[in-house]
């Protein structure tokens, strides 16, 4: 328990956007009499949103990982690459610096936001009051990662633009490219529905 | 915003504005569950999409790449291989391959399936593509609609797609010569198929091809067609000089089989599948009239067989009728010889009209017309084996079955097995042995003892001789001096004015005149016949001389 009050104790709201203080009148299609912006106290239905953008971008992830992304395709010897197999053979073929960071920006970075905010919302949900300090900056880590994690879709889209020397050599996107990239949208939306507020509702010790 | 709002510590705040809601938070969940029907209808399609699984044994994984080797018909992509095993035992590799849905009829009992790799034979090149893009597993589907999901791969590929317009023929060889599979199929030297494949009999004493031969020139393949191996160049020396006869430039190096119909009348009805020929080894051969059975028959020569090679020919008056087909030394030890026994195979059907002439006269008697009474018959008559001279300047040898004139009896087995033929030495051999009965005799003749007689003779000679020179020639010379005096007066007796000579002369002289005087009488006695008895007429012609009395003139000149 802080000494502190809380806005909601005081009855008050914030504007998000332009900063003005308003009175909470609790109801749920309230907005900033000055910039219009919608008023909250907590990001509307933060809870359920994330849950299902986050099921929808896991959904997603299966056919991302299971389908190829990219066919390369050189002196006809035609190659499709899932982004396991394309870790597998960066690996092998002696780039086992590419592959750690490919591996990383497409297997580990989507796994660990589906980790970090899975659990940051059940956390929520409990209001529980376990490392909330950490898990406020693990959000903030979340939200600054999302932006990388479209690596492999911008490495299949420069490819595809690039490769394209007909017979020799030829690089063409394939569907597990979509839905991996649906999969990086989705996970970054489910973290930008996510209120870290909610964090602390439980109370700080 | 209203200045009402803003003072006091509540109280004072702006009242927020209200806005219509957008849209339920419950509908967010539609994203998720939009997610999942994509995800769905992904599983679903390639639940649906996914075809039979099978398995394809291979001796080996060359060139195979698991989640990456395509299996393809006719080109078409039907299936991926999806991993690569070893089998239990480690002899073989077990490729599990997914078949599309679209190919569940190729995962039938008959189907093959084969790796294509790039190949380099003499016969040409097949699989470049596959250079650069990488192996494949071709397939060949049948008709069969059994299902299976276990298949033992082939190494090469088949030279024969299933449904190819065509027919398969098998043809029986002693070996397989430079044949492979692939191995073109020649019909007046145009190629019309291939060698399909290739396998030893059974019993290990030949070699079974099948061979296809692409429609619509399957026709052309007759219940008489004969087939030989094409393989290699025919160089022949004959009268008209050196020809030189050879299929194509390929099947010198690579080999190939080649079929004609033979000449003359014969059965001209197009082969049905899978019909057995015989494969010749050459055209002359495969042209020839068949010759049935082969025969077996031994023989046993007493001297020695240089320039007898296997696979000189036997020959019955001339007419090659088999082959010797083996050379061996044996031991007599009763006569501590060496005899060499030569196996040859005869056909006697090359025998021709004569063979069926034999057999027909030999069941009219009612004999048994197996080829051995046939031939102890022949032997009673003198037929002999005999190992001649087929050619003077390298020595090499023939066996020829002949009559031999006067031929000590034989003893000659029906019933033996092998057919043992009695031998007769060779006409070369008779030769050398009458040349050495010659040399034997000169070699009796005492040419000391006559040397030394002639030596005798001679001194006896020599003695006559100076006998001659001391005694003789001057008796001799004394007989020529009286026989020069002898002539010398007969010379001078006969001179021109010698007495003989002119006596001679009035002699001569004197008869001319009687002559006339005679001419004179018979012309009167012509003209007077009567004066033979009346004597001459009184009145003489005047001038006339008077002759002699007609009677005495002519009585005297008669004698």
């Amino acid at each position: 328990m802080s000494a502190l009050p809380r806005a909601a104790e005081l009855g008050l709201i914030g504007c998000h956007v332009c900063g003005l203080v308003c009175r909470d009148t609790g109801r749920e299609d309230a907005a900033c009499p000055r910039c219009g912006a919608a008023l909250h106290r907590r990001k509307r239905a933060s809870v359920t949103r994330t849950w299902a953008l986050l099921v929808a971008a896991f959904i997603l992830y299966i056919p991302a990982n299971v389908l190829p992304i990219m066919r390369t395709v050189s002196l006809g010897d035609v190659d499709d690459n899932t982004i396991l197999s394309g870790v597998v053979e960066l690996w092998v073929k002696g780039s086992p610096d590419l592959a750690v960071i490919v591996f990383t920006a497409s297997i580990v970075v989507p796994m660990m936001k589906f980790l970090v905010i899975g659990m940051l919302l059940v956390c929520a949900q409990r209001g529980s009051r376990w490392a909330q300090a950490q898990r406020a900056k693990l959000y903030r880590m979340v939200e600054f990662i999302g932006y990388w994690s479209m690596l492999d879709v911008f490495v299949v889209a420069l490819l595809t633009a690039l490769v394209q020397f007909g017979f020799f050599s030829q690089v063409e996107p394939l569907p597990g490219v979509v839905y991996f990239g649906l999969t990086v949208v989705l996970t970054m939306l489910a973290s930008m529905s996510f209120d870290p507020r909610m964090i602390w509702d439980a109370g700080t010790d | 915003m209203t200045d009402e709002n803003r003072p006091g510590p509540t109280g004072g705040l702006p009242e927020p504005a209200v806005r219509r809601r957008r849209f339920g938070a419950s509908l967010i969940w539609l994203v998720p569950a939009l997610a999942a029907l994509v995800g769905l209808s992904l599983a679903v399609n390639a639940w649906l999409q996914s075809g039979p699984t099978i398995t394809i044994s291979f001796l080996g994984a060359e060139g195979i790449e698991a989640g990456k080797t395509p299996v393809k018909y006719k080109n078409v992509v039907i299936g991926k291989v999806e991993r690569i095993d070893l089998s239990p035992d480690r002899s073989h590799v077990l490729v599990r391959v997914a078949l599309a849905k679209s190919a569940e009829g190729f995962a039938t009992a008959d189907t093959r399936y084969w790796v294509v790799r790039p190949r380099i034979g003499l016969g040409g090149v097949s699989g470049v593509d596959t250079l650069l893009s990488g192996s494949f597993i071709g397939a060949d589907v049948g008709d069969s609609q059994e299902y299976r999901d276990l298949f033992t791969g082939l190494e090469t590929p088949p030279a024969v797609l299933h449904g190819a317009p065509g027919k398969s023929f098998i043809l029986h060889s002693d070996d397989l010569g430079s044949l492979d599979i692939g191995s073109p199929v020649y019909y007046r030297r145009i190629q019309v198929g291939r060698v399909a494949s290739y396998q030893l009999d059974k019993d290990g004493k030949g070699v079974s091809l099948q061979i296809f031969v692409d429609g619509p020139n399957d026709r052309f393949v007759t219940q008489a067609s004969r087939f030989w191996n094409a393989s290699g160049v025919d160089v022949s020396l004959g009268a008209d000089g050196l020809k030189v006869n050879s299929q194509s430039l390929a099947t010198v190096l690579a080999g190939g089989v080649a079929f004609q119909d033979p000449p003359g009348p014969h059965d001209s009805t197009p082969a049905p599948e899978n019909a057995s020929f015989r494969l010749f080894a050459d055209q002359a051969t495969a042209m020839a009239p068949p010759d049935g059975p082969a025969r077996y028959v031994r023989m046993r020569f007493d001297q020695s067989l240089r320039g007898l090679a296997v696979g000189a020919p036997v020959e019955f008056l001339g007419i090659n009728i088999g082959k010797v087909v083996s050379i061996n030394l044996d031991y007599d030890d009763a006569r501590k010889r060496f005899p060499v026994l030569v196996g040859a195979v005869v056909y006697p059907q090359r025998l021709g009209r004569a063979y069926e002439k034999l057999s027909a006269a030999a069941q009219a008697k009612g004999d048994d017309a197996d080829m051995a009474n046939l031939v102890g018959k022949l032997v009673d008559h003198g037929l002999r084996a005999q190992a001649r001279t087929g050619n003077l300047l390298t020595g090499q040898l023939y066996i020829a079955l002949d009559f031999v004139p006067n031929a000590p009896k034989a003893t000659f087995d029906p019933a033996g097995k092998p057919l043992e033929l009695p031998t007769a030495p060779g006409s070369f051999d008779k030769l050398q042995e009458q040349l050495a009965e010659i040399v034997d005799k000169i070699q009796k003749i005492p040419f000391d003892s006559i040397g030394r007689n002639l030596d005798q003779t001679l001194a006896e000679l020599h003695g006559t001789l100076r006998q001659v020179n001391g005694q003789v020639l001057p008796q001799f010379r004394s007989t020529l001096e009286g026989a020069q005096r002898t002539l010398g007066s007969a010379d001078s007796a006969l001179s021109a004015d010698s007495p003989l000579q002119r006596s001679l002369g009035d002699t001569l002289e004197q008869l001319q005149r009687m002559a006339r005087s005679l001419r004179a009488l018979t012309d009167y006695l012509g003209g007077h016949p009567e004066a033979l008895i009346r004597g001459r007429k009184a009145d003489p012609v005047p001038g006339r001389p008077t002759p002699a009395p007609a009677e005495t003139t002519k009585q005297g000149s008669q004698p």
